[in-house]
């Protein structure tokens, strides 16, 4: 899949939000690639306009999502339906809203199988009870037979992958699937993603906001902010040797459960950008550390600057500043 | 360690149930006893549905417990009524993980943090202005402030006005509810710092309740972890962080993910989910998805006993250090 000059704007009361602001990334078959960044980033905005959920009267997109020799963003409603859910899953955060309560979970996986292949009713709710074992729920057989409600959080993911899965997709989208599990039950559910990487070669965008998940599954990353993609690289670049004051700022800001234990969290000082208006040079720059006035001017190419050959990052700073940045000596000294 | 001060609450044999399903009483706390020193922030984790959230609003009473006391002070707060209830009740507050649902949004955020002060300490309307005004200084949102009602604020902001507000009536002690789950992160280490800030320069004793085990670590002196509806261990951060004494905790902190990445440590995974509270486990409550459990764990009950100088375990079969010389 390759994206190029992606836009959502959307109709807001105070004028036009540009939820994602131009971007372009390619993803690689059988990779993990984790979006990351806060709310308003765009990264759920992105995801959703990948396979046209975000359609409407008030939505604006632009550019183009290629995909098996089509440009998604220009298909028509009908081309894809049939792409969803067949090439291209999407896992939602919240099982609970997304699946159907009067529906018992292995119609919903059924369903999904039966609307994309001429498969008989006996055959589908088989294969769903399959599914269902496949992504790890103990007793499938009855978990098939039950209705969302009477299962827990965790199940209720598993049965959401299970649809994801049901025919399996090229690529699977998973927006925070983990967010509202507790820790125990989000290892296992990190776990199930990566073997259905390994076994099934899907190729997986993860999208989160804990660094802890990224450094756990990735391959690769890219981190946003304020509907653009200010770095991307490998995992162990982005998170090991970062490019841009963002990255590194939110990794320092992160506390820990492993390392010496600090006083002061380094905290980045202001918020994210969240309306209409954004700032004409780097949209980082008020909350940055490091910037000087040339930040103001425009928002810098998406290049290859100091790093890797694919670890690309849109920031000025030169490298002895980006050392000083990584350290993390000068964003101590933010606001409370 | 540092001479233990005096507790400056006291739960003992604390016990909150619910109405459940058919008729059956659940059990959400299951007879806590807990110390909480004055001036320490005690961190009390654990996953959805242990209770600690429960235990938390039943310190306050906004749940009412079902059986046990809670002293504070040499109260019973479990028997107060009244004005003297109302009193003690100011010395003691709240912080709650959404702070938008719990601020009212007709009002301006002067009205709804001179509130407390006005009801529960009896201050004249003039030195509870002034009060509010140092009070949004001292959270970072500035006197001015004051004017502007909820909906003008963004998430981090509206738990600084959470905090505010629980700070208004000059309490000792304060339970702290979820009060970043919700933020993102960096805003998260800003609320952080500023709660470390408030708990130094007031001598606050607070209850951090967390299912994050990161900012915990962070924040709290102390860690007591849960786990349906008992506390299963308590030990000082740093001892709990080097390794927990309980295979729950054990395996709770090895599921978080970390930035140095899986290879630097053990994943233990936990088998299942969390048994069903209305009718828990018999024996050890853990012994169903425990990878130590011998036969004892299953018919007896482990009490909470120190295996350590200032750790409790509520374990057969703790996970101690050998050089610690301690008989388990």
């Amino acid at each position: 899949m390759e994206i190029r000059d992606l836009r959502v704007e959307f109709d807001v009361p105070a004028g036009r939000l540009p939820a994602v602001a131009g971007i372009d990334l390619d993803l690689r078959r059988g990779e993990l690639l984790a979006l990351v960044g806060e709310s308003g980033s765009g990264k759920s905005a992105l995801s959703m306009s990948l396979v046209g959920l975000n359609r409407g009267p008030t939505a604006h997109i632009s550019g183009e999502v290629r995909f098996g020799g089509r440009n998604l963003v220009a298909a028509s409603e009908k081309e894809l339906r049939g792409v969803r859910g067949r090439d291209i899953s999407v896992v939602f955060q919240d099982a609970l809203a997304a699946l159907n309560p009067t529906q018992k979970v292995g119609d919903q996986v059924a369903e999904m199988i039966r609307t994309h292949r001429k498969v008989g009713r006996r055959d589908a709710w088989k294969r769903a009870e399959e599914l269902l074992g496949e992504v790890g729920i103990a007793n499938p057989v009855q978990a098939a037979r039950a209705y969302p409600h009477q299962l827990s959080g965790g199940m209720r993911q598993r049965v959401m992958i299970a649809i994801g899965l049901a025919n399996d997709p090229a690529v699977l989208i998973a927006d925070e699937p983990t967010t509202a599990l507790d820790v125990t039950i989000q290892a296992q559910v990190l776990k199930l993603l990566k073997r259905l990487q390994a076994e099934h070669g899907t190729t997986i965008v993860l999208i989160t906001h804990d660094l802890g998940v990224v450094a756990e599954v990735a391959d690769r990353v890219a981190v946003m902010y304020a509907g653009r993609v200010i770095e991307q690289g490998t995992r162990d670049e982005v998170l090991f040797h970062p490019q841009h004051p963002y990255t590194m700022a939110l990794l320092h800001s992160v506390p820990r459960v492993d390392g010496p234990h600090t006083d002061r969290l380094p905290a980045i000082a202001g918020s994210p950008l969240t309306g209409v208006t954004r700032p004409s040079g780097c949209a980082f720059a008020p909350r940055c550390a490091f910037a000087s006035a040339g930040c103001g001017d425009h928002m810098p190419e998406l290049l290859r600057r100091y790093g890797g050959s694919g670890h690309l990052d849109r920031c000025l700073l030169d490298e002895p500043a980006r050392g000083r940045a990584r350290a993390g000596s000068d964003s101590q000294a933010v606001a409370p | 360690m540092i001479a233990k001060p005096a507790p400056l609450l006291q739960l003992e044999k604390l016990r909150v149930e619910f109405h459940g399903t058919a008729g059956r009483r659940v059990r959400a706390v299951r007879d806590v006893d807990l110390e909480i020193y004055e001036g320490e922030t005690l961190g009390l984790v654990g996953e959805s549905g242990c209770g600690k959230s429960t235990l938390g609003r039943a310190m306050l009473r906004i749940t009412e417990p079902t059986a046990g006391s809670i002293n504070y002070l040499g109260l019973d707060i479990t028997r107060l009524r009244g004005t003297v209830f109302r009193r003690t009740r100011a010395d003691l507050q709240m912080v709650f993980q959404d702070p938008f649902g719990s601020l009212n949004p007709r009002r301006t955020i002067a009205d709804i943090v001179a509130e407390p002060m006005l009801r529960a300490r009896g201050m004249s309307r003039a030195d509870a202005q002034k009060a509010v005004g140092d009070l949004l200084d001292q959270v970072g949102l500035g006197r001015e402030a004051g004017a502007r009602r909820p909906h003008e604020f963004s998430g981090g902001q509206r738990q600084r006005i959470g905090i505010a507000r629980a700070l208004a009536p000059s309490p000792r002690f304060v339970v702290a509810d979820e009060p970043v789950s919700a933020l993102d992160v960096s805003i998260q280490a800003q609320v952080i710092n500023l709660l470390t800030d408030l708990i130094r320069e007031r001598g606050l004793t607070m209850l951090f309740i967390s299912h994050d085990l990161g900012v915990v670590r962070h924040i709290a002196d102390r860690i007591a972890v849960m786990y349906l509806g008992e506390i299963i261990e308590i030990a000082s951060r740093d001892d709990f962080f080097a390794g927990p004494a309980h295979p729950y905790g054990e395996a709770l902190l090895s599921s978080v993910p970390t930035l140095g990445g899986t290879s630097a440590r053990e994943r233990i995974e936990l088998a299942g989910e969390l048994p069903d509270p209305a009718s828990p486990p018999s024996g050890c409550t853990f012994h169903t998805r425990c990878r130590y459990a011998v036969d004892r764990c299953r018919v007896e009950a482990p009490a909470l006993r120190e295996v350590e100088p200032g750790r409790q375990v509520r374990c057969h079969l703790p996970l101690l250090t050998v050089s610690k010389g301690a008989a388990a």
